[in-house]
Order: structure tokens, then C-alpha cells, then sequence
């Protein structure tokens, strides 16, 4: 009879050599089937004398234990390697784009209001809405720019039959917002507005953000903190401000203030003041009391600097190349 | 305003050189737009004189010229200009000078003849844009002197953008004060010497409206000498400030306006007839003005007539009938106030903006008529001779706005500004701008000079304060202010998640017009606007929009035209509706696609959108909103849209927005060839919200029932699902459609359509007996409402 350990050995060079899951098997039937060489061994067991059978039994065991390892590892080892050989043959070109819908994008000019209009609520500031068909008394009268003005010459008004007009500025907003909530108040009025202007650098319809502040103690200090800080969270970087005397006949004093850009030039970004005393008698407020400070921002304007747009009427053509950009 | 630097520093010079004086004049308020510089670029031109010259022997139009520059040998130049004459000085370029277009100059035979170089005209040395001839100087020009030095070139030019509160900047005078206020400086010239008269005559000003002419003064001159011309220094600083030499008389009055900012008008004395009377003109009266037109006078404007009739708009024009010309020799010189509210707004009725009138709508120093004329009388005789008669200003004391006095307290500078500024420094700026200042309790008692029409108030003042002081002097100091919590509202659909939904979907945001073309607003609506813009920019732009559709499809038409085959566009913004009296803005949502669902791609065939496609976009907007609302699409005809393809939007029976196929006739109105799909939506109704009532998920596991059936094929889904949901509420949690045929097999006139029936109970297993029992009454129920007949 053949030595146990050649048996196992000779188990152990069959299984290495078992190339696929059925050979494999064969092997374990050889071995460790019912009719199997190291299960007849075991049954043979019973034939020999008592005191040697525990020992016998106990190696023929063993070698089955070694056997069954042997086959449970080729076993792990074939099915891997099947498994890989499938994952290989579903491999694919991973750098084929993906499929479905794509994404689309918001227009810059949104882009920009939405951040200013964070920036501000941020600080407290409230959002107003008013009409962009006004009538003169809120767009002129009651901002202090009684008819035949000069002020009113420049504003390039869209008029309708009657008498009413297209918004010239945001500034509507603050006399509807002042009379409706009363003061104190920190709003800003973002939306449309429209000037009968179009050449290179106007368009007839712009964006405009609208910036009222009415409290007992507001200062011309803090309208210069306040727009300091919009303009450096705006571009996320220092920016060096300069405030400009100029004239709203809405504030006095009144200011333009620009931002130094590259090349050390310096670029108007926004008109601001403090509220007039006119203005506020007009809302009903009294200018005894109360002091407030009110700012106009140029929404495109403003975009045009963040996005590097040097061509205004770019933002009106809704070309999908340029809005594309814009993700 | 053109700003002549070298002449400004004749009324003040402070020690900054010209970027710092441009720097000083936008932080005072006076924002200076650009800084142009004259006459640079001139080394080696020279002033000569003409010595002889004489016809080109070979060439007609060309005269050969022996000229001197002073020294040596004259110089033979071959010239082509007429207006040649011996001893004309005239600026000389020689070989080796470069001009200021680029040019340099070199020895050169001009048909057969040499010439050491080239007289120059204004075009040619950058000092003009248009010449008649080369440049004559004048007589006493110093031969072979460096012309820029003798024309006091380069000289900046700095041009301001004033603001219209500063009528009386509008002059050197005005500019010149408010420099010298901020930088210390001296001002000059201020004063104006008198002219005594030498003659009698007078012109009889007979006022008949004083309070629409406090003041006016006049004076006659006779005797001028017709031939004389505008020296060339003050056509070059006109020049400079951007006006034309015209005639003597006119240039020396536009000169007197740049520098006192006073508008003078003058007449040939000789063409006036009767008295001059200024006056309210009336409706019917006409006029031809000095440029020719003819104009209706507008009521309630002021004229100057005379006993022909009207000779002038006041403030605005003068009259041709009246106005110099080459014959005249005798002159009335006219400086009126005409006050900024009988002036506001005039020059516009007439289409005209003028100098004059620009300067007397914003305010001209009520005391600077007489100052104005004498300055005109010294130049006029100084350039054409003439005798002047005396001065004569015609007051109406009562019209003549008053010196009023405004406190203006200290503890109000602080809070407006939010920093405090000395007394002593506060007390000073006032009085450098020409201010009376006395001292108050509390502060001070101002009283502005009358030419300063924009202090009226204590803040106007505190603004002086401020400019003067320097606005970067204030310091930045974060404001302080009680902020309340606010809400984070449930209630509404913030309509940046509606965009961040819509842009997850592939549509890119536009930004159209709310004007639109009037048949394109039409063709949307099938009605015409009430909203129609009087002073439209173009027709293309004339009605306010109904819908934001329009705007889209033309930005999608012009995409389109680009090659671009998948277009998706969103809006969001405001649409107009109803009458002028009474109309209404409302915020929509409107969505647009067409071309292939999806961007092209690998391994899936192009599909183009339908309205299934962007149905699911629009479900999904409305689905953003929470709680008890039931959406149905009902068909609808519409005058944009194909029918059969098109449906209203109802949420709980309200009509919220539109939805389907653009009707291929408003396609081709937009030159789309292509099937567009859009929605709209009102933001309001499509955002209004709840919070979730969340119900209990039940633990018991779902059974299912499908029913197929035949029905007639006018009964939509909608209807469908209601009824089956109905038939037993308390067990059909859903009910979904998952498939629809019509075709071979199908009865024409009928459809297919097969329902799933999702039950479940919460509170325990359901049994086959409920199922069965849910799925009989759902059927019961379809063939009761709508004849359904059960499929095999």
C-alpha cells in the first residue's frame, strides 16, 4: 500500500494541475468522495488491531484536512481567476463621456445680483420689489427732481401715453419701502430698470441694486464702511475706494465712488449719498430724527469687472456661447 | 466742459502740475472725463515770414515763395495754400522736422521747382480738425521764434463732466473759485474793470415780464470795424475749448461766457427795431433762429421781441433777423437773468440745447450781467474798435432771488457725516467758498452768494463742508444697527430654487428685453398691448411684454442661426398685463426647448424634446412646492401654441401657467424651423408652499393589481386615475398608467390603456379578498364613468 504522505502528495500535485472548477472536482471525488482513496483508508481503519487505530486515524484525517485545504484554496484560486477573467472582458473605455442631460447655467448678469443680494442679506439687509411701470411721482417728485430739472434731462425716460414711465432707477423703492414699513429701514431693491439710451456702452435695460438705510444716527462713515466692505466681498480681494463729491438731487451730500482696478486706473462702480432731507419729509419721515444713507449699484457694471465682459451688449444677446461660460 | 489749462491758470495757479490739478478737480465734485494735450509735438517748427512769392511755373494752384525764419539766407518753399499774401507769418517747417501726424520733412522738388520745406496749417500742425489755408499769425509775431512758445503749446485740455447742481461752474470764473477754495490759491481777475462810455446811445429795453427778466443789461457800441477778425489767441482758446471762430462780436461773447459763464447775446444794433422787450411769448408767434430754423414759439417761454415781433428765445437763441453779420457795425450787447424756473426744460420743447440755455436752466449769478457786458465792451474795442455807450442794466429787485441766511449746527455735521471737524476748519472752507459766515449758538449763520444755486439747505452746506474737508477724510465706521431675526419662509419657494432646478435640467438662463415688438407680442397673446412705450427706441422695442416668450424665441431664433441645434432657455422676470390705468407686473417663469432631448451622445440614438419631455421639467418645478395641492394639465387652445398639444396648468383648479408646442405659424413669425416646446409659469401661484404633514409610512407590505381595458380615446389620463383612485380610497395608496396604445388591434376612436393598482393599508396585511374587492370597485367605477371594456 502506498505510504499516507505520498498519497497526499501525489493529492497535491493532482490539484495544482486541476486547470478548471471540474477537474478539479474529480480530484476531491479521487481523494474524498464515498468512494474515495483516503475515505476507503479510513474505513479501513476498523481492521486494524485496536491499539494502532487511534493514531492511524488520526493521520488519515490529518491527510484529509490537507487534502480539503489544498482543494478549498485552488478552489478560491480558480474561481479569482475566472471572475477576473470576466471583469476583463467587461472592461470599458472609461474615458467615454458620461451620458444623460448635461447642466445648464444662470446668466452673469443673475450671477452678480444673486451675490450682491447675498452680501447684503447677510448683513441684515431686507429685498423690496417695486413696480417697473412708475409714475413721475415716484421716480422724480417725491426723489427730490421736480419737473424740469436738469437731473431729469439725463435720466433718458421711456414714457407711456399719460404720463406714466419705465423706472429710470431703483430708487422708486425706497419712498414705496419707506411709506409702507416706515423707519427704521435696511432694504435693497434689485431689478430692472430702463433708460432711452443704446450705443455702445448703454443699453436700454439694465440691473440696478438699490441700497436704503434710514436709522436715528446713520452717517456718511458708515456709508463709506458699508460699500468698502460690499466691493471686497464682491471681488474677494482688497480694493482700494474712492469717494467722489458728486450730485443726486436724492442725497446730499452725494458720492461716486470708484474702485482702483489694474493699471492703477480708477473705474466708477456706484453712486451713493445721504438720503435728502426732501426725500425723507416726502416719505414722511422726519429728517430731525432720522439720517439715512441710500446707494445705487450698476449691476452690470459690476459683472462686467468680475467676469472680465468688456462688451456691455454682450450680456442682451443671449448667445449660448457666451452664456455657456457661465456655469 | 472743456477746461483751456494755460487759461485757467490765468485765474488761478495752484502749484500742481496738470494730473494733480485734474486729480484736485474730480475729488472737489468736477469729475474730469479725459485731459487731451494741444500742440504737443511742434520742436522745430518755426514762425517766418512770407518775403515774396509768385505763381509756380508748371503747376497753377501752386505759388513758389522766398520765406524768412529770421536767420540766414531765405528759404524757397513751393506752397499750394491761397490765402498767401507778402508779409503774412505763418509757422514754417524745414527739412528734419517731424509734424505732429508723422511726417517728416524733407528736401523735395515739387515739379521741377525745390522747396526747403512746408507752411503749415492748422490741420496740419494737430490744431484743428478743418483749415482754410495755412495758418496766418499775427502781424507782431516774432519771426524765427519757436512756435509752440509763442502759442503757449502744449497746453492740456481737461474736460469735465459737471454736474448740473454747479450751473456756476460752468465757467473759469466758477472753476477757478472752487479751486482756490481747496487748494488756497489765489484767484485772479475776479474783477472786472469798467468801460467808460465815450457816446450816449442807448437801446431802449423795455421789460414786460420782470419776473421772468430780473435783470437785464445791455449797452451799445458803434462804429466797429466790420473787416476786423477774432485774434488769433482767442480762437485758439476757443478753439480749444471746443467752439468756433464765427464773427468777432459772437467770439468775444462766447469768450466772456467761458470765462464768467454769463451767455451774451449780441445784435446788430442796425436791424433792431424799436425798443427791446423781453417778455412771456405767446401762442402763434414765430421766428427764424440764427441757424436757419424756423420755430413756433411755445407758450409759456421767454422771447425778446422787438416792433417786428419776436427776435429771440430768451436764454436759448437769437434771431437771424437781428443777428451780426459781415456788415455790421453797430452793436447791442444783451446779458440777462433769466431764471433757472422760467428756464428749466424750455430749450427742450424747442429740440435745442444750447450754451446759453444749459447755463441759464441750471443758474447764472443774478449779479454778474453788468460784469459781463463790461468784459464784452473792453474786448470788442480792444479787437474792432468801435465807441461804447453806457452800460444800462434794467433791475427788478423783487425778482432777484435774495441772500438768505442757514444755520448750519455743529452737532449735525458730526451725525451726518459721522466725524467731527474743528470749528476753526468747518468756519475757514465756508468762507474760502465765498460764504458769509457769523457765528451761532449751536454753529453757524451761512449765507451763500446768490451764483450758488445749489445751497439751500444745512445738508447742502455740510456737503460744501464734506468736499472741501475731503470726502477721504471721513473714516470708515461699520454701522450699528438692531437686526431683528428673519424669517426662512416655508410659505414660498425661494425662485433660486426654481433656476438651480431648471439649470440641473440643462436650460441656461437668458436675460431678454421687456420691451418687445408689438406683432410679436401679439402673435403671443392674440391681442394687442395697451402697454406701448410712447418714445420706444425702436419699434422692435415699443410694448411691454405679456409674456416672456417673445423675448426667448428670438433668442432662440438668433441661436439657432448659429448652428446651435439644441437650444433650452430659461427666464425668469416680470411680465406686464392689463391697461395703463390699471396694470399689472407679474413675475413668471417661462422655459423653452428645442432640438434633441439630449446634448448628442455616444450609444443612444437622438431624440428630439417633445411635450412629455418638458412636461416632466415643469412637474418637477411644481413639485418643489409642498403640501396638499392637486396639478392637472387640462388641454387648452392657445393663440401661440398647436392645438392638441397644448395644456393649462391648474393647480387645485387655479390656473397657474401654460404649457406645450409653439403653433408652427408663431414659429415661422420667429423664423424657428425647427418644433419648439415651451412653458410659462406665474411665479407667485407656482411657488406658494406648506410645510410637509408627514404622514405614517405604512410597515405592511404593498400589493399590486393591474386592469387593462379599452376606452374611449378622449378620456385622458387624468380623468382616469381620478376615477380609479376613487373607487376605494382607503385601500389604493396610487394608481399609475404604464401603458397607452392605440393602433392595429385597437377600435378607431378608442385606446388602450393599462393601470397598476398600488394598495396598502398602514394598520395591517392585506389579504387577497381586499385586493380582489379594490380591483372589482375600480373597475366597476371605470365602466360606469367611461364605458370601459376589460382586455383579456
Amino acid at each position: 500500500m502506498q505510504a499516507l504522505n505520498e498519497l497526499v502528495a501525489n493529492a497535491a500535485s493532482e490539484i495544482d494541475a486541476a486547470g478548471d472548477l471540474a477537474s478539479l472536482d474529480k480530484v476531491r471525488v479521487h481523494y474524498l468522495g464515498k468512494k474515495g482513496e483516503l475515505t476507503e483508508r479510513l474505513k479501513g481503519v476498523s481492521q486494524l488491531p485496536k491499539n494502532e487505530r487511534p493514531a492511524a486515524g488520526q493521520d488519515i484525517n490529518r491527510a484529509k484536512q490537507d487534502v480539503q485545504q489544498g482543494l478549498n484554496a485552488r478552489r478560491d484560486a480558480l474561481e479569482s481567476e475566472a471572475l477576473e477573467k470576466k471583469l476583463a472582458e467587461d472592461a470599458i473605455d472609461v474615458s467615454l463621456p458620461g451620458r444623460g442631460q448635461d447642466i445648464g447655467g444662470r446668466h452673469p448678469v443673475s450671477r452678480a445680483m444673486l451675490r450682491i443680494e447675498k452680501i447684503f442679506q447677510n448683513a441684515g439687509f431686507g429685498i423690496r420689489m417695486g413696480p417697473e411701470i412708475e409714475d413721475d411721482f415716484h421716480n422724480f417728485t417725491a426723489l427730490n427732481i421736480p419737473e424740469n430739472h436738469p437731473a431729469r434731462a439725463m435720466h433718458d425716460t421711456f414714457y407711456f401715453p399719460g404720463g406714466k414711465l419705465l423706472r429710470t432707477h431703483t430708487s422708486p423703492v425706497q419712498i414705496r419701502s419707506i411709506v409702507k414699513e416706515g423707519v427704521p429701514i435696511r432694504i435693497i431693491a434689485p431689478g430692472r430698470v430702463y433708460r432711452c439710451d443704446s450705443d455702445q456702452t448703454h443699453t436700454p435695460m439694465f440691473h440696478q441694486v438699490e441700497g436704503l438705510v434710514i436709522d436715528k444716527n446713520v452717517s456718511f462713515a458708515n456709508l463709506k464702511a458699508v460699500l468698502h466692505q460690499f466691493v471686497e466681498n464682491f471681488f474677494e480681494r482688497k480694493a482700494e475706494l474712492r469717494f467722489r463729491p458728486s450730485y443726486f438731487p436724492f442725497t446730499e451730500p452725494s458720492a461716486e465712488v470708484d474702485v482702483r482696478w489694474e493699471e492703477g486706473k480708477w473705474l466708477e462702480i456706484l453712486g451713493c449719498g445721504m438720503v435728502h432731507p426732501n426725500v425723507l419729509e416726502s416719505a414722511g419721515v422726519d429728517p430731525e430724527v432720522y439720517t439715512g444713507y441710500a446707494f445705487g449699484i450698476g449691476v452690470e457694471r459690476l459683472a462686467m469687472l468680475r467676469y472680465g465682459v468688456t462688451d456691455l451688449r454682450t450680456f442682451f444677446e443671449n448667445d449660448l456661447r457666451f452664456l455657456e461660460q457661465f456655469r | 466742459m472743456k477746461i483751456v489749462e494755460s487759461w485757467l491758470r490765468e485765474w488761478v495757479n495752484p502749484e500742481l502740475d496738470t494730473e494733480a490739478l485734474g486729480h484736485q478737480l474730480t475729488m472737489l465734485g468736477h469729475e474730469v472725463d479725459g485731459i487731451s494735450i494741444e500742440g504737443a509735438d511742434l520742436d522745430g517748427v518755426v514762425v517766418a515770414e512770407v518775403i515774396e512769392f509768385g505763381k509756380h511755373p508748371d503747376a497753377d494752384r501752386l505759388s513758389v515763395c522766398k520765406v524768412s525764419n529770421g536767420e540766414g539766407d531765405l528759404i524757397d518753399i513751393v506752397c499750394g495754400a491761397g490765402n498767401l499774401f507778402t508779409g503774412m507769418k505763418t509757422p514754417l517747417a524745414t527739412p528734419g522736422v517731424t509734424l505732429p501726424n508723422g511726417l517728416t520733412l524733407r528736401k523735395s522738388r515739387i515739379r521741377g521747382v525745390v522747396s526747403n520745406g512746408m507752411l503749415c496749417s492748422a490741420v496740419e500742425l494737430g490744431l484743428g480738425e478743418e483749415s482754410d489755408g495755412i495758418i496766418s499769425l499775427p502781424a507782431d509775431a516774432p519771426v524765427g521764434a519757436a512756435l509752440a512758445d509763442y502759442l503757449h503749446l502744449p497746453d492740456a485740455v481737461i474736460d469735465l463732466d459737471l454736474t448740473p447742481n454747479r450751473g456756476d461752474c460752468f465757467s473759469l470764473l466758477g472753476i477757478a473759485r472752487d479751486v482756490a477754495a481747496l487748494t488756497g490759491a489765489e484767484l485772479k481777475n475776479a474783477s472786472v474793470e469798467s468801460v467808460p462810455a465815450t457816446i450816449d446811445d442807448q437801446l431802449e429795453v423795455e421789460v414786460l415780464d420782470a419776473a421772468g427778466c430780473p435783470v437785464f443789461a445791455g449797452r451799445v457800441i458803434r462804429g466797429i470795424d466790420p473787416g476786423a477778425r477774432s485774434p488769433l489767441w482767442m480762437v485758439e482758446r476757443l478753439r480749444r475749448s471746443g467752439l468756433r471762430e464765427i464773427h468777432p462780436v459772437v467770439d468775444i461773447s462766447n469768450y466772456v461766457m467761458l470765462e464768467l459763464g454769463q451767455p451774451l447775446h449780441s445784435y446788430d444794433l442796425g436791424l433792431v427795431k424799436g425798443a427791446i422787450k423781453p417778455r412771456i411769448g405767446k401762442q402763434g408767434e414765430t421766428l427764424t433762429l440764427l441757424d436757419g430754423t424756423d420755430v413756433k414759439v411755445k407758450e409759456g417761454t421767454l422771447v425778446i421781441s422787438d416792433d417786428s415781433g419776436v427776435i429771440g428765445l430768451a436764454g436759448i437763441m437769437g434771431g437771424l433777423s437781428t443777428s451780426v453779420n459781415d456788415q455790421t457795425i453797430d452793436v447791442f450787447f444783451e446779458a440777462a437773468f433769466w431764471p433757472p424756473d422760467f428756464m428749466a426744460g424750455r430749450a427742450r420743447l424747442y429740440g435745442l440745447h444750447t450754451d446759453a440755455s444749459m447755463r441759464f436752466e441750471r443758474g447764472v449769478d443774478p449779479t454778474g450781467q453788468g460784469r459781463a457786458v463790461e468784459r464784452a465792451t473792453e474786448l470788442l474795442l480792444e479787437i474792432c474798435g468801435g465807441a461804447a455807450g453806457p452800460l444800462v442794466v434794467t433791475e427788478a429787485r423783487d425778482h432777484i432771488p435774495k441772500l438768505t441766511s442757514i444755520r448750519l449746527r455743529r452737532d449735525r455735521i458730526t451725525r451726518l457725516l459721522g466725524v467731527e471737524i474743528a470749528d476753526e476748519i468747518v468756519a475757514d472752507i465756508l468762507v474760502r467758498l465765498g460764504l458769509a459766515v457769523a457765528n451761532a449758538d449751536d454753529g453757524w449763520d451761512i449765507i451763500p452768494p446768490l451764483h450758488r444755486f445749489d445751497i439751500a439747505i444745512e445738508a447742502d452746506l455740510i456737503e460744501e463742508v464734506a468736499r472741501i474737508h475731503g470726502y477721504d477724510s471721513i473714516p470708515e465706521t461699520t454701522g450699528v444697527a438692531e437686526t431683528p431675526l428673519a424669517t426662512a419662509t416655508e410659505l414660498r419657494i425661494d425662485l433660486e430654487t426654481v433656476a438651480t432646478t431648471l439649470v440641473a435640467r440643462d436650460y441656461q438662463e437668458v436675460v431678454t428685453y421687456s420691451f418687445i415688438d408689438a406683432d410679436a407680442d401679439e402673435c403671443i397673446t392674440g391681442k394687442e398691448s395697451l402697454l406701448k412705450l410712447s418714445n420706444p427706441i425702436s419699434s422692435e422695442m415699443s410694448v411691454m411684454r405679456a409674456s416672456l416668450w417673445p423675448g426667448m424665441l428670438e433668442a432662440a431664433a438668433r441661436n439657432a442661426a448659429r448652428q446651435q441645434e439644441r437650444i433650452r432657455l430659461f427666464e425668469m422676470g416680470k411680465s406686464f398685463h392689463g391697461s395703463l390705468e390699471d396694470h399689472d407686473e407679474r413675475v413668471r417663469i417661462a422655459g423653452l426647448a428645442s432640438g434633441p432631448v439630449f446634448a448628442e451622445q455616444w450609444g443612444s440614438k437622438a431624440q428630439p424634446v417633445d411635450f412629455f419631455d418638458i412636461k416632466s421639467d415643469v412637474a418637477a418645478l411644481l413639485d418643489l412646492a409642498n403640501g396638499d395641492h392637486e396639478v392637472t394639465f387640462e388641454a387648452l387652445v392657445h393663440p401661440a401654441l398647436q392645438p392638441g398639444q397644448s395644456a393649462n396648468i391648474l393647480r387645485n383648479g387655479e390656473a397657474i401657467g401654460v404649457i406645450g408646442k409653439l403653433h408652427p405659424r408663431v414659429a415661422k413669425h420667429f423664423a424657428l424651423k425647427r418644433n419648439v416646446f415651451v412653458f410659462e409659469l406665474d411665479a407667485e401661484k407656482t411657488l406658494a408652499s406648506q410645510p410637509t404633514e408627514a404622514e405614517l409610512v405604512s410597515r405592511f407590505p404593498s400589493i399590486r393589481r393591474d386592469i387593462s381595458f379599452f376606452v374611449d380615446e378622449k378620456v385622458s389620463s387624468a380623468e382616469l386615475i381620478k376615477a380609479a383612485a376613487s373607487a376605494a380610497p382607503d385601500l389604493i395608496r396610487s394608481v399609475r398608467i404604464f401603458d397607452v396604445y392605440t393602433g392595429q388591434g385597437v377600435e378607431v376612436g378608442l385606446k388602450s390603456v393599462a393601470i397598476g393598482l398600488i394598495l396598502q393599508e398602514t394598520s395591517r396585511t392585506l389579504t387577497d379578498d381586499d385586493a380582489d374587492a379594490a380591483q372589482a370597485a375600480a373597475v366597476l367605477k371605470l365602466q360606469q364613468e367611461f364605458a370601459a371594456e376589460l382586455r383579456d
